[in-house]
């Protein structure tokens, strides 16, 4: 493989601990190597730019039932945005839902080299692997949810943490996913019949579960098998004004545990897209920010890492497995909405949105996200997403950077809200004057998720060792540059590299990469109540047999495979 | 020795049954018996087995007679057919796998296609209504565990879905649905009295066409208002009736079929039902199901979503994916002479186009890619017969509810066949050799 080396650039790694410093990148054999180890290397000349690692995303809707839902019945989400293939790249479209292609070229454009899609309905794993397998470029995983499953909902409620382990680490297998996600638990179940469970306490119809419950004793599970990441959680009651005790309320079930995992994670719970979790109020008219209390609580507690699901007032698509509340926003909006029930498992439903500048709760929404950011103490532990394309496409990522690091930038947008004064006063951002560096970026975008994830030993830095994932941007921290300078230059890498392939080279792509699907092969004894549970289910309830839902292997042509072993 | 394969899945209509059980000869080349299935699954797969069964592409002779050619030589008439039309239309699609799918949007966009599904002659309309309305859905399990209410309008799944009945709507017996058929009110909407109609608690007989007043009605009957005393020729007592079992039900699930899709109104009737799907939701749960004909129509349109964001009716011919049903659907386009070329898989337009649109493709270069001898290889210039997906080949097909299953290979094709992949993937490899690209 070729060699590269990255010369002169301003190099923002937490990893290294570097912070803008001169310094150089070699790359030799996929991976970061000390500049000693090349011999003829192709020189790239990075002097007066940005050299980072590759983004990591940690939670986006990229793939599978529901995308590919939002893609087909928005049309108008493709309307002037189709393009012809050129070079390599194949033909492209969609702004919201991007059609696969255009997902790994965006991506790669903004130096992003992995994304996991946070979502993936187990009975429909093949469909999340065939659109991920048409993704290029990127290294991906999908999370399998959890928390309205029948096995799990009937394990838990008699607290069997080994059988619920067993049970996750059977369904990982089937459906080759990466982690443990639940979305709104329990919620999703009642859906099935029209009702939802609005707070941790309220039970599940039937199955006579609370929600806490199922929260703790999916940490529980994931700690007991030791997985990568941790659980992965989206909280009840997303979305409604007040909704922040019940956000409190789920971030206490994973106090006193702690992580068990060789992966290098710090924590038990990972919460995203909190700025949807963290509303007061009690109504549409008097909803206000409650940043502070979840941050207080987050920047107190080191089990938990969070992302943000920042608003970008953008019209967008929402999807989520959170069936509710979709039918909640269709009702609020009036725009279309399709549902997808799914048997023994979870919901989803979708609905368009526009996040207008001109309604007060967007603009309050927006507010919220970027006060999540600006007042983490450890920005490890708090990572940037849209929750895309709930709060926004994932393009916009190099704009919430914008914001970040610039309070002018922030301050233009306030000026441009129709209700500005209301915004303010329900909001505590035109109060805060931080602006994050470059640095902290790299530890929100790369070196945190990275290592929330347990992927640190691969992504999310430039130490030797890591994966050659590298991008350099035209940005020159040390001149003068007026905020839109930072969306301009993070929005189109002048070079990237993927396990060592240039796949952007002076803005052009020129590669499609080696594209890897991760899935963790968890290992546990032998269990034969579950899989007797397991087989009872596929004869009675499910309407595939046992043998057809596994996704075979050649859904993942490159796999990556990360063994844990829970046998002991 | 016999061997005896399970879980087979049917590749016939979009219930997708994947609990076949093939028995076939010892030397694995002989399917010798069929279980489980319905008439017409057993049938797709035994004629796999005829004696007269075509194995080797052909070309239309000057005097009409048929000459055979190599797959060699089929591709390359393909590719250059392909390469050399301004606007060829790529039809079909529904009977093969994904993986095919796949490789021919590839050509299409090296070509410049139009690329078409069966869904412009079936439930596009539906696709479309969708597009305007959104759609609240559930897999079939989901009817299966929970649905005490199951309306079928406009479809007679007792001969087109054969199984759906037993296995998804009606009789299962599932979680919260113990008592299979006693526990459910079925509701039939069809102007004949079909064998399905025959099984219903209700049937509606309604008259032909009438099927978005007779919907629009449901939706005042929900809400307690007035109607006039016949609507669609059913009496106002009879929908106020119907309109309170489904209010009343835990789970309503609607399926329907082309007597809505393809009669007047066509997608506005599904808007009318989508939105009558809605509308239930605010009394108890509901969801609508379009009962998908082909096994893979809907695996088509899934492939298309994520290559080109658009179900189907998708031209590729100005470089960038275009989606306009009406100017891009293929009828359309054969009737105004818009395409040069026609390439067929996986579909049979030569039996279900009008004769005005078959006529066009018999005059134009043409292509069929098909294991069986159809009306559309009878019209085509060339017939590539191919190994069947589902029986003598694997690959992923999504059932009516886009659940996605991977077909089996249950028997080898006959010595030297192509499937329907490799051949497109020869095509690609000489459309490139072709364009230079």
């Amino acid at each position: 493989m070729a060699e590269f080396l990255i010369k002169n650039g301003f190099v923002f790694d937490p990893i290294l601990g570097i912070k803008g410093d001169v310094a150089d990148i070699a790359i030799k054999d996929g991976k970061i190597v000390e500049t000693s180890a090349v011999t003829k290397p192709k020189i790239i000349d990075a002097a007066g730019k940005t050299v980072m690692a590759g983004g990591v995303d940690i939670h986006a809707h990229v793939a599978g039932p529901k995308v590919n839902i939002g893609r087909n019945f928005r049309p108008e989400d493709k309307l002037f945005n189709c393009t012809p293939g050129h070079g390599i790249e194949r033909m492209q479209g969609g702004f919201s839902v991007p059609t696969t292609i255009r997902t790994g070229y965006n991506y790669a454009r903004m130096g992003y080299t992995t994304v996991m899609e946070a979502a993936m309905p187990p009975l429909y794993a093949r469909h999340t692997h065939e659109e991920m397998r048409d993704t290029p470029i990127l290294d991906q995983g999908a999370y399998p949810v959890f928390g309205n499953n029948w096995f799990v909902l009937e394990y838990l409620k008699n607290h069997e943490i080994e059988n619920t382990a067993a049970y996750i680490a059977w369904l990982l297998r089937a459906t080759k996913g990466y982690a443990v996600k639940v979305v709104n638990p329990g919620g999703t179940e009642a859906w099935a019949w029209g009702l939802n469970c609005d707070n941790v306490h309220d039970p599940v119809p039937y199955f006579d579960i609370t929600p806490a419950q199922i929260i703790k004793g999916l940490i529980e599970a994931n700690e007991y098998l030791g997985l990568p990441h941790s659980m992965h959680m989206h909280a009840n009651n997303l979305g409604n004004p007040g909704n922040y005790t019940t956000t409190l309320d789920s971030f206490k079930l994973s106090e006193g545990i702690k992580p068990n995992s060789k992966f290098g994670r710090d924590q038990v719970m990972h919460h995203t897209h909190v700025q949807f979790h963290s509303y007061g109020g009690d109504s549409w008219a008097n909803v206000e920010s409650k940043a502070k209390e979840i941050m207080g609580y987050v920047n107190s507690h080191d089990n938990i890492t969070i992302d943000m699901g920042q608003v970008t007032l953008d019209e967008t698509t929402t999807m989520t497995a959170d069936g509710p509340f979709e039918h909640h926003l269709t009702e609020l909006n009036h725009l279309k909405w399709a549902n997808a029930d799914v048997e023994l498992e979870t919901g989803s439903g979708v609905v368009p949105y526009i996040y207008s500048p001109n309604i007060k709760v967007c603009a309050i929404q927006w507010c919220i996200g970027l006060e999540l950011a600006l007042l983490a103490k450890d920005p490890m532990r708090v990572f940037m997403t849209t929750d895309h394309p709930n709060a926004g496409p994932f393009i916009r990522y190099p704009r919430i950077m914008k914001w970040l690091m610039s309070q002018e930038a922030r301050e233009q947008q306030i000026d441009a809200f129709k209700y500005k004064d209301k915004v303010i006063d329900a909001t505590n951002l035109a109060g805060i004057d931080r602006e994050l560096d470059l640095y902290e970026i790299a530890q929100m975008t790369r070196a945190g998720p990275a290592k929330s994830l347990g992927l640190a030993h691969m992504y999310g830095g430039l130490a030797p060792g890591l994966e050659a994932d590298v991008a350099v941007f035209d940005f020159n921290p040390n001149e003068s540059y007026v905020p839109d300078d930072i969306e301009n230059a993070f929005s189109n890498a002048r070079h990237l590299f993927k396990a060592g392939v240039q796949i952007i080279s002076d803005h052009e792509i020129v590669s499609n990469g080696n594209k890897r699907t991760l899935w963790v092969n968890a290992r546990v004894n032998e269990n034969p109540q579950v899989m007797r549970d397991v087989k009872e289910k596929f004869l009675r309830y499910y309407t595939v047999t046992l043998n057809n839902y596994e996704v075979s292997g050649h859904y993942l042509p490159n796999p990556y495979v990360i063994e844990v072993d829970a046998t002991q | 020795m016999t061997k005896t394969i399970t879980d087979v899945v049917c590749p016939f209509c979009g219930t997708l049954c994947d609990d076949l059980e093939v028995v076939v000869s010892d030397d694995g080349k002989k399917l010798l018996e069929v279980y489980n299935a319905c008439a017409i699954g057993a049938e797709k797969f035994l004629h796999s087995q005829a004696k007269d069964r075509i194995t080797r592409p052909r070309m239309r002779q000057e005097d009409g007679s048929w000459k055979e050619i190599s797959y060699d030589e089929a591709a390359d008439y393909t590719a250059r057919m392909l390469a050399d039309a301004k606007k060829p239309l790529m039809y079909g699609w529904s009977s093969t796998n994904c993986e095919a799918q796949s490789v021919g949007s590839e050509i299409g966009e090296a070509v410049g296609a139009v690329m078409d599904n069966t869904a412009t002659v079936c439930h596009g309309t539906s696709l479309i209504a969708v597009q305007d309305i959104g759609i609240p859905s559930c897999t079939l399990g989901e009817v299966k565990n929970r649905a005490d209410r199951i309306l079928f309008w406009g479809c007679n799944p007792a001969h087109a879905h054969p199984r759906h009945m037993s296995r998804y709507s009606i009789f299962p017996r599932g979680f919260f649905t113990g008592k299979g058929h006693t526990g459910r009110k079925v509701i039939v909407v069809d102007p004949r009295v079909t064998d399905t109609a025959r099984v219903a608690d209700v049937h509606l007989q309604i008259e032909q066409g009438h099927d978005y007043e007779l919907l629009d009605a449901l939706r005042v009957a929900f809400k307690g208002e007035q109607l006039p005393d016949v609507v669609a020729g059913i009496p106002k007592a009879k929908i106020y009736e119907v309109a309170e079992t489904l209010k009343s039900g835990r789970f309503a699930i609607i399926f329907f079929g082309m007597g809505v899709t393809q009669s007047i109104g066509k997608n506005h009737n599904i808007d009318a039902a989508i939105a009558v799907t809605r509308d239930l939701n605010e009394y108890t749960k509901a969801a609508i199901m379009p009962m998908r004909g082909h096994y893979n129509v809907t695996g088509s349109g899934q492939v298309w979503g994520w290559q080109f964001g658009f179900p189907f009716a998708v031209d590729l011919s100005r470089g960038f994916a275009r989606y306009n049903p009406g100017e891009t659907t293929s009828n359309d386009l054969l009737r105004r002479d818009e395409v040069d070329a026609v390439f067929v898989l996986g579909s049979d337009p030569g039996a279900h186009f009008p004769f005005s649109s078959v006529r066009k493709i018999y005059d134009l270069p043409s292509v069929a890619v098909e294991p069986h001898e159809t009306p559309t290889t009878e019209i085509c210039k060339v017939h590539v017969p191919v190994a069947f997906v589902g029986v003598e080949v694997g690959g992923c097909a999504y059932r009516m509810d886009n659940v996605p299953i991977e077909t089996r290979k249950v028997v080898d094709a006959p010595e030297g066949m192509m499937t329907d992949e490799e051949f497109l993937k020869s095509v690609l490899m000489r459309v490139r050799e072709i364009k230079g690209v």
